[in-house]
């Protein structure tokens, strides 16, 4: 099989049409199909079973990365690049307007945090449940923040004492501008309690 | 009457009836399996049905009153669409005012309780297939689709839930896609996301895990909305109708309705 393709390959062109005449046409028909792709190419290259599965391979690979491309993109489709959400950093006013034992919920509607000035401490607490994430409220008379949800409870500091709940609220980063002397919060940091982190400075405000 | 004998030859001959029903009135056992060969409607029922199968106390009829109660939905969901809108202005109002201003306010609440309804049938049917041993082979495969579709039922019910837009909607979905947090590796506070890091920065992170790219956005928000509602009109409901399809087909390949052995 080898042998009679690399000879014809390797014969003239007028040889290649003049030998197939003298064997039977049955052979001519077979013959044929298998010089010509050697013809056609370079020497020595010649279609081979090797070969024709390299080329299979090729489109697979090639099939295969347009379908993981196009996943991909969908994938990356899914992820929307404009948020319409309130600004994770913002700025809450003087440390003056905060006087000493107050819960302001003037910015939990809009940004979901509580400003708490307690015990000498300025924070920030995130206005969200940490047993299944529903907005506490601020229970001004019994002096906690008790969840709608499931009723868990919380002490003014934020310390988790009643209901479902695992752990305390969360504390956003708060400091002092530089520029205006504002109190800025910033939520995409955030300080939790089990992992010591409430002595981290950036977690609080010192006040008197 | 021989006036109407007329007519009814002249139908049945015409090229019109002759390109709808091909074989004719069946008169042998031949022309019969070839019309059932040839029309969609009486190809989907099967040929024969075991007596067992008509059982109501063996199979309760759960499957098909599941199915029965997609169609119910489909149906009302598709006229609910005639005056939903997705956004954060308009949808809560558009349901209430589908209750009290919409004829026939009640489409709503049909949706509605044929949701819960579908639910309960579907858990029926899978109890009523578990206690039969009606999952067992030849029917592993068939089971397995099964327990997909109930999947895709509870996601249909989930995202349905959001629609309305009222507090239980925001708070119950907001608990609800909370539990993407905790994806293996994709959600934010899940296990093994920490490692993921490029150059010191978090690649996991609340704007950009597994629950992010479900509610587009930290929050539950108008992106949610559209999003959910799009799966739960089209999205889901279509995965769902192909593999309905080829869970019906399988219930025939199978062996039928299995029965008591
Ligand atoms: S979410 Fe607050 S108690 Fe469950």
């Amino acid at each position: 099989m080898t042998d009679e393709k690399s000879s014809s390959g390797a014969a003239s062109e007028a040889d290649g049409s003049s030998a197939p005449a003298a064997v039977s046409p049955k052979a001519t028909v077979a013959r044929v199909p298998a010089a010509k792709p050697a013809q056609a190419t370079s020497q020595g290259a010649e279609i081979t079973r090797r070969g024709l599965f390299s080329w299979a391979a090729v489109g697979w690979v090639g099939f295969t990365a347009a379908i993981g491309g196009c996943m991909t993109a969908f994938g990356r489709f899914m992820f929307p690049n404009v948020l319409f959400e309130p600004p994770t950093s913002f700025k809450v006013g003087n440390t003056e307007d905060f006087p000493p034992g107050v819960v302001d919920e003037r910015f939990k509607e809009a940004n979901g945090v509580w400003i708490v000035n307690n015990e000498g401490r300025l924070t920030a607490l995130i206005a969200i449940c940490t047993h299944l994430g529903c907005p506490p409220a601020w229970l001004e008379a019994q002096n906690k923040f008790k969840c709608p949800c499931h009723g868990s409870g919380y002490y003014k500091n934020g310390i988790n004492f009643e209901g479902p709940t695992p752990r305390p609220l969360e504390r956003a980063k708060i400091s002092i501008d530089p520029d205006d002397g504002q109190i800025l919060v910033d939520k995409s940091q955030k300080y939790l309690w089990e992992q010591g982190q409430w002595d981290d400075p950036s977690s609080f405000i010192e006040v008197s | 009457m021989q006036q109407l004998k007329d007519l009814q030859k002249a139908i049945v001959k015409s090229q019109i009836w002759k390109s709808i029903f091909r074989v004719g009135i069946p008169t042998d056992n031949r022309k019969r399996a070839l019309a059932t060969l040839g029309n969609v409607v009486l190809h989907l029922h099967p040929i024969k049905v075991k007596k067992s199968g008509l059982r109501m106390s063996y199979t309760w009829c759960m499957g098909g009153t599941s199915f029965f109660l997609f169609l119910v939905e489909t149906i009302t969901g598709l006229l609910l669409m005639f005056y939903y809108r997705p956004t954060v202005e308009y949808a809560y109002f558009d349901m209430v005012d589908l209750r009290e201003v919409v004829a026939f306010g009640i489409m709503r609440e049909l949706h509605r309780w044929a949701a819960h309804a579908m639910v309960i049938a579907v858990w029926l049917h899978m109890f009523r297939v578990f206690m039969t041993g009606s999952y067992k082979p030849p029917r592993e495969f068939n089971w397995n689709v099964g327990v997909i579709l109930l999947v895709l039922t509870l996601l249909l019910s989930f995202t349905g839930y959001l629609l309305p837009w009222d507090q239980l909607a925001i708070w119950a979905i907001t608990v609800g896609s909370n539990m993407a947090r905790a994806t293996p590796l994709l959600g934010h506070e899940g296990p093994g996301a920490a490692f993921l890091t490029l150059g010191g920065e978090k690649l996991i992170h609340v704007g950009s895990d597994a629950r992010f790219g479900l509610i587009a956005g930290r929050t539950i928000g108008g992106g949610t909305l559209i999003r959910f509602y799009v799966l739960h009109c089209l999205g889901i409901p279509f995965v769902a109708a192909c593999l309905m399809a080829v869970h019906f087909w399988r219930v025939r390949k199978d062996g039928g309705i299995s029965g008591p052995v």
